[in-house]
């Protein structure tokens, strides 16, 4: 970790004379800022000192969940570690507090209580499946707390309380669906996807849109959480012959989905048919195997092979932190936003304060995002571009589209209140 | 729903669907029997049946990633070591295990299910501290992958066939063991009667030792051969369990033929509804079918008189 920090420390000065060229809040934060008085920039008693911010990590490192996690906890103590070699936030060091949600989320709810009652920290980075933020939002909303929340999800939620950074469904179906049916002539679909609230409502968005094209969608279904035998799916997709497969199946399960889809003799690399998932980021390919899902198509926001000098930066820099071997997943680059653009948001207000911080974020830019650049909508949500990425042999993604515009984040689709 | 289709289409379909179901009957009966053996012989729920599977996983995860890095050459039959090696892992933690922790607790059978469960606990924090947290995945020989084309539409896969023989053969294994070895006779004698299988001197300790060893590592196996169909990863074990006990207890606890035959009842009926119906149905369906039998027949479809 040592060395880790000195590495940091050389690349950050390259990185700051980057920034410098960029956007104002990150300007504002290489180092022109004079520490203000604590009592100043935190007029409600949060931990803050003349040197030092405390702010929280809340993710689940125990239990079934600490699979997908893991990239997201790595990420926000890599922003936090580089954030503090720039100088701070307001010139003051970051310190962590982590905790565990052990995969349980009553233990998230009760742990987010502890940081922001106990600890009186001033922004939280955490949770990951809606199940958490879900159990964790009252909590935010009771105490003010402010959230940053990095997983791509289904929408249909704005708090004043979360800053998301990742997409909502909006954003990543509709640009994929509409890939598909341009680029590849794509006419019918075949949704499938586990049974819980991520992917039956992305799949109520995807149907609409589909039907909005006039395609159609020959068929629709959900398999318990953990299901592991595909083979009557797989038979009835072989019999219906849709175009695409949109498969939104996640955890254990996609192991399992993708090893018995290509054991069936589908070969995806042939794109008879073809298949797009908005569920299966560079983390998961690593349990499926490159040689099981090579050829599907992904549609997100960030792919870890995505050639430009930002993410190039950062993918160095979090295998330096965090080893070789490690993959980082679309989730993991969004976790990694949110403290950067807590930072933003905080240099903006001048302020530690909540309500300050809330009022100061929309409209909050970043250039120096590996995924390009993003602005935070007055919806709290990020305008992202989506991407079409392929599936290798060897795990990664090869970006094949992008969109040309920011996708305007859309929590509340028309029809669904 | 078959109104679009013309009728080599439709039989293409049942062939494939009857093979799905044979596929997920195989599967099932893999996974149940290291089970049903600990639980019928010895009345010793053992809620870590999952991570003795996944244990035999790991060790297949292993074993392709020594031969892949030392013996590239034998990479196309090392899956037949790492089934004996999971087998000779799963068995031997399963020995300690009954060694260290369920010999003491034979005379209160509900206490195994604690006890068991936190082992499981214990096991899955031991694998994400050893392999990390991520699943991990596991390279196999090129001849295991992919599918035989039967017809333009009918592809059978490969690894649904090894499954089957894999299944076939243990089965039998298990058969020989139980019902035309010394070990078995004495295995069956401590079931029925264990005071007098130990007055007419039968080490009734080593038997149950050797029976849980077994159970487990058939297990390991089981975890081995679903490493072609399934994940690896520290709580992929959950993901078997609860099918596995559904099937051992409406099978009849104490019985392997009761196990296979409601390995088939089960697998049928969830293949041909998943076909019908979408995967949720299917399966709230088939629970409901089973509550429904064992409300009427608690024992399970078969079971054995004896005397406790």
């Amino acid at each position: 970790m040592r060395r880790v920090k000195d590495v940091i420390q050389t690349r950050m000065s390259r990185r700051s004379l980057l920034a410098g060229t960029a956007a104002t809040a990150i300007l504002a934060a290489t180092g022109t800022v004079t520490p203000s008085l604590a009592d100043e920039v935190n007029t409600t008693g949060l931990a803050v000192t003349d040197d030092t911010v405390q702010v929280g990590i809340l993710h689940s490192v125990t239990g079934t969940m600490a699979i997908s996690e893991t990239g997201s906890v790595q990420a926000e103590k890599l922003a936090i570690e580089q954030i503090n070699a720039m100088g701070g936030v307001l010139g003051r060091k970051i310190e962590y507090i982590q905790e565990d949600g052990a995969s349980d989320w009553p233990t998230f709810a009760e742990k987010a209580k502890k940081l922001l009652v106990n600890d009186k920290v001033a922004a939280v980075f955490g949770c990951w499946t809606s199940a958490s933020r879900k159990a964790v939002l009252p909590v935010f909303e009771q105490y003010n707390g402010m959230l940053y929340y990095p997983t791509f999800y289904e929408g249909l939620e704005q708090s004043p309380n979360v800053i998301y950074t990742g997409q909502e469904a909006t954003q990543q179906i509709i640009a994929g669906i509409d890939w598909v049916s341009q680029e590849k002539g794509a006419k019918s679909f075949y949704l499938l996807g586990s049974d819980y609230i991520w992917p039956r409502t992305s799949n109520k968005i995807a149907r609409k849109h589909i039907e909005k094209l006039g395609h159609k969608v020959v068929g629709e279904e959900y398999y318990p959480l953990g299901h592991t035998q595909f083979n009557s799916v797989i038979n009835k997709i072989k019999l219906r012959k849709p175009d695409v497969i949109y498969a939104i199946v996640v955890g254990g399960s996609n192991v399992a989905f993708y090893k018995q889809l290509k054991a069936a003799g589908i070969d995806m690399t042939k794109e008879d048919p073809l298949l797009l998932t908005i569920s299966v980021t560079e983390d998961e390919i690593r349990g499926i195997g490159g040689e099981n899902i090579e050829g599907a198509y992904a549609a997100m926001k960030y792919f870890q092979s995505l050639d430009n000098e930002n993410n190039i930066a950062f993918v160095k820099a979090f295998k330096e932190m965090w080893g070789d071997d490690v993959v980082i997943g679309d989730v993991t680059q969004a976790a990694y936003l949110g403290p950067w653009l807590w930072k933003a948001a905080v240099e903006k207000a001048g302020s530690f304060d909540i309500d300050k911080v809330r009022l100061s974020s929309p409209g909050i830019e970043l250039t120096t995002a590996p995924e390009g650049y993003v602005r935070v909508h007055e919806n709290h949500h990020l305008w992202s571009k989506t991407r079409i990425g392929r599936a290798q042999l060897d795990g990664q993604y090869e970006l094949i589209y992008e969109t040309a515009e920011l996708m305007e984040p859309d929590p509340f689709p028309e029809g669904y209140q | 729903m078959f109104a679009d289709y013309t009728w080599t289409e439709l039989g293409s379909i049942f062939a494939m669907q009857g093979f799905a179901g044979l596929i997920l009957f195989s599967v099932f009966v893999l996974m149940a029997l290291g089970l049903a053996i600990i639980f019928g012989q010895m009345g010793v729920i053992n809620m870590a049946h999952g991570e003795f599977m996944i244990l035999g996983a790991y060790v297949t995860y292993l074993c392709s990633n020594f031969v892949e890095a030392y013996f590239p050459s034998l990479f196309g039959v090392y899956f037949f070591f790492a089934m004996a090696l999971a087998f000779v892992a799963a068995g031997s933690l399963g020995a300690l295990v009954e060694w260290s922790l369920i010999r003491h607790l034979y005379k209160r059978p509900l206490d195994t299910l604690l006890a068991t469960w936190g082992l499981s606990l214990i096991l899955q924090q031991a694998y994400r501290s050893i392999f990390g947290a991520r699943e991990v995945g596991v390279s196999l020989p090129n001849w295991l992958l992919g599918s035989v084309p039967l017809t333009d539409i009918i592809e059978i896969p490969i690894n649904g066939i090894f499954v089957m023989v894999l299944t076939f053969v243990i089965a039998i294994g298990v058969y020989f063991i139980l019902f035309r070895s010394r070990m078995g006779m004495q295995t069956r004698a401590v079931v029925q009667n264990r005071v007098m299988a130990g007055a007419v001197g039968i080490n009734t300790q080593k038997v149950d030792r050797n029976t849980f060893a077994l159970g487990c590592g058939i297990a390991g196996i089981a975890g081995s051969a679903f490493t072609m169909i399934g994940s690896t990863g520290p709580t992929a074990g959950q993901l078997y369990i609860v099918d596995t006990f559904l099937i051992v207890v409406f099978g009849g606890a104490a019985s392997l033929l009761g196990t296979i035959a409601s390995s088939f009842a089960i697998s049928q009926a969830q293949s041909t509804m998943e076909f019908f119906l979408s995967g949720s149905m299917a399966k709230v369906l088939t629970l409901l079918t089973v509550v429904g039998i064992l409300m009427i027949r608690p024992q399970g479809l078969f079971s054995l008189k004896i005397r406790r």
